[in-house]
């Protein structure tokens, strides 16, 4: 490896932001993308606990891919999900409880997250544990990514706050402005999300469906 | 009806292809929706069927029998408007009271629905599709008439397009576009769309009218009233206390959405439609025999609350039962095809509108949400109609190859 970052790795760490994006192209991980996007703070954690578990996850994956037997490698990828979301789990009722209260069962449902399952099976299996690590990373910032901008236009439209601090100024509510409560419930963060798609397929023709 | 018809057909070939105004073409279109006249004919020649229905020409005939909702409900609004405050006017000051009440929503309905439509059809190159006639006539109709403008306005644009465009434009959108604008309202601003203080406008209409309120003054709807009742027992009344019974939930003279109060005004349309075959029988008989079985099940086997023992024909007439049984659940392109299916897609709109009604607080009308629930599941209905009547015939083939 003469350099630390090949124009394959670079692929492997950026494509995920936009080309191959989880969430807008792949349609995975979108449970959660619709249950914990009401404020932008929750988002924001959970954006780095998928990143950091999908980062490692794959790692370790990666490492031991060719001790793993083929027919119980779902169990074991399990397993090493599991381990590495109980922790962060632990960590975040340690360091931010508030915030793993509004996360409730998300931070535990991340195992069922399709976007760790999917990078497992289709990379960290086949590849070595640098470049996983680098699919790791770049697939849970591609996640964060949409996640942010979805918790961003529902907390100010719906909360009129951003990170809990007010923004929309009172003179707006004086006249006659009032919360978008819709914003707040799932069904919209479907419709942002569907606007996203929207928006990128529209600047990426050749990711339309025919 | 006649003159005015008469009129739209003289100054018509000035739009048409070739005519002196033919860029104007959807000029004319836009300025007809707010003149709220009948539209064009479809042309005399070109198809082998010389029968003029086309979709504006349905779009016009059920703006038509919009009118007396809209007149009698611009009216209401007015009437009581000087009722809360208790100024004694005659009828036409209650009526341009009204009249600019309304007028704002109208307006803004159609700018706004219109506008999209334009520049939707802007975009894809196509001609603007005049399915928002009906729809941008609607939304008016079904709003509380203290709904701030500004509301009306994303709900709009919400509506037309997330339900309407993203679909494919008119005649492909699975959901009645004007309940999904009511629906975004209903849950994106509560608060200016259920409770007392939004069915009746007690402050001006564009600076006209207004006073102080009445103190024996309530604004509850009769179905909010039913919701809210702390005995089990209904007894609803208006705006003054005094109690209300079948008879004025069919004249109408009571708070309400702007357009669904009044019964008479609703029967008039649905007249209309009916003998302009416009919308189907079986689906409106279908609603109303619907929600009267589900009504008579509730009263007899209800719970013991308000809701359940609120007489099955009062369920009727109080409410956007009728306004949703009359022009919402015919909507030809949201509602069940298949002759059967229709009853079936009526009959459990009225039920679920009752179900919604009496079972859960929450939601004191239930009409909304039935309607657009079934929207979902017309296409079912349709599909296991069709598929059951290939069987049949399948099996009845069978039967007589045998022979």
């Amino acid at each position: 490896m003469n350099k630390l970052i090949s124009d394959k790795t670079k692929q492997v760490l950026l494509g995920p932001l936009s080309k191959n994006n989880p969430i807008m192209v792949q349609v995975l991980g979108i449970c959660s993308a619709l249950a914990v996007t009401a404020k932008l703070e929750p988002a924001l954690v959970m954006g780095i606990s998928v990143t950091v578990i999908v980062a490692f996850s794959n790692v370790i994956i990666s490492l031991i891919r060719n001790t793993i037997p083929n027919r119980i490698r779902i169990i074991v990828q399990l397993v090493v999900v599991a381990a590495l979301v109980t922790i962060v789990s632990e960590i975040l009722k340690a360091f931010a409880y508030d915030v793993s209260v509004q996360l409730s069962v998300y931070v535990g449902l991340i195992i069922t997250n399709c976007i760790l399952m999917g990078r497992l099976e289709a990379f960290a299996m086949s590849n070595k544990p640098w470049e996983s690590f680098l699919d790791g990373l770049g697939n849970g910032f591609g996640y964060a990514l949409i996640l942010i901008i979805v918790s961003f236009f529902r907390e100010l439209l719906g909360s009129g706050t951003l990170l809990g601090y007010t923004i929309i100024p009172s003179s707006f509510y004086e006249s006659g402005y009032m919360n978008n409560g819709l914003m707040l419930m799932p069904p919209m963060a479907l419709i942002l999300v569907a606007c996203i798609i929207w928006i990128h397929r529209a600047k990426n023709k050749e990711l339309q469906e025919k | 009806m006649n003159a005015l018809r008469n009129f739209m057909d003289k100054i018509k070939p000035y739009f048409e292809k070739g005519g002196k105004l033919e860029k104007l073409h959807s000029v004319y279109d836009g300025f007809e929706t707010f003149l709220f006249v009948p539209t064009t004919t479809s042309p005399k020649y070109g198809s082998h069927i010389h029968d003029p229905v086309d979709t504006k020409r349905t779009m016009s005939t059920v703006i038509v029998a919009l009118l007396p909702a809209l007149l009698f409900g611009m009216y209401n609004v007015g009437y009581q408007h000087y009722l809360a405050t208790g100024q004694d006017v005659n009828f036409w000051t209650e009526f341009l009271f009204g009249f600019l009440a309304v007028l704002p929503y109208i307006l803004v309905s159609y700018i706004v629905g219109l506008g999209i439509e334009f520049i939707g059809a802007q975009i894809r190159g196509e001609e603007i599709q005049e399915g928002f006639l009906v729809t941008g006539f609607l939304i008016p109709l079904i709003i509380p008439i203290n709904t701030p403008l500004w509301m009306v306005a994303i709900a709009t644009a919400f509506a037309v397009i997330f339900a309407k465009e993203v679909f494919g434009g008119t005649g492909m959108n699975i959901f009645n576009v004007a309940l999904v604008a009511r629906a975004f309202l209903f849950f994106a601003y509560p608060t200016h769309m259920s409770g007392d203080a939004v069915w009746v406008r007690t402050g001006t209409a564009l600076g006209f009218g207004g006073g102080s309120v009445l103190d024996a003054f309530s604004g509850a709807t009769p179905l909010g009233q039913i919701a809210t009742a702390s005995t089990s027992i209904p007894n609803i009344t208006d705006t003054f206390g005094h109690s209300l019974g079948f008879w004025e939930g069919f004249i109408g003279l009571i708070p309400g959405s702007v357009g669904e109060t009044s019964k008479i005004a609703i029967l008039l349309g649905a007249v209309i439609l009916l003998m302009t075959s416009v919308a189907s029988w079986k689906t409106m008989l279908s609603v109303f025999l619907g929600g009267a079985f589900m009504g008579i099940v509730f009263n007899f086997f209800g719970p013991d609350t308000a809701a359940a023992h609120f007489p099955w024909y009062n369920h009727l007439v109080f409410g956007g039962f009728a306004f949703g049984a009359v022009f919402m659940a015919t909507d030809p392109v949201t509602s069940a095809r298949t002759e059967k299916g229709k009853w079936i897609y009526g009959f459990l709109i009225g039920c679920m509108a009752i179900i919604i009604r009496v079972l859960n607080p929450g939601y004191s009308e239930g009409m909304m949400l039935a309607i657009l629930l079934m929207n979902i599941f017309a296409p079912l209905i349709d599909y296991f109609v069709v598929d059951s009547n290939v069987k049949k015939r399948l099996k009845r083939a069978a039967t007589s190859t045998i022979k």
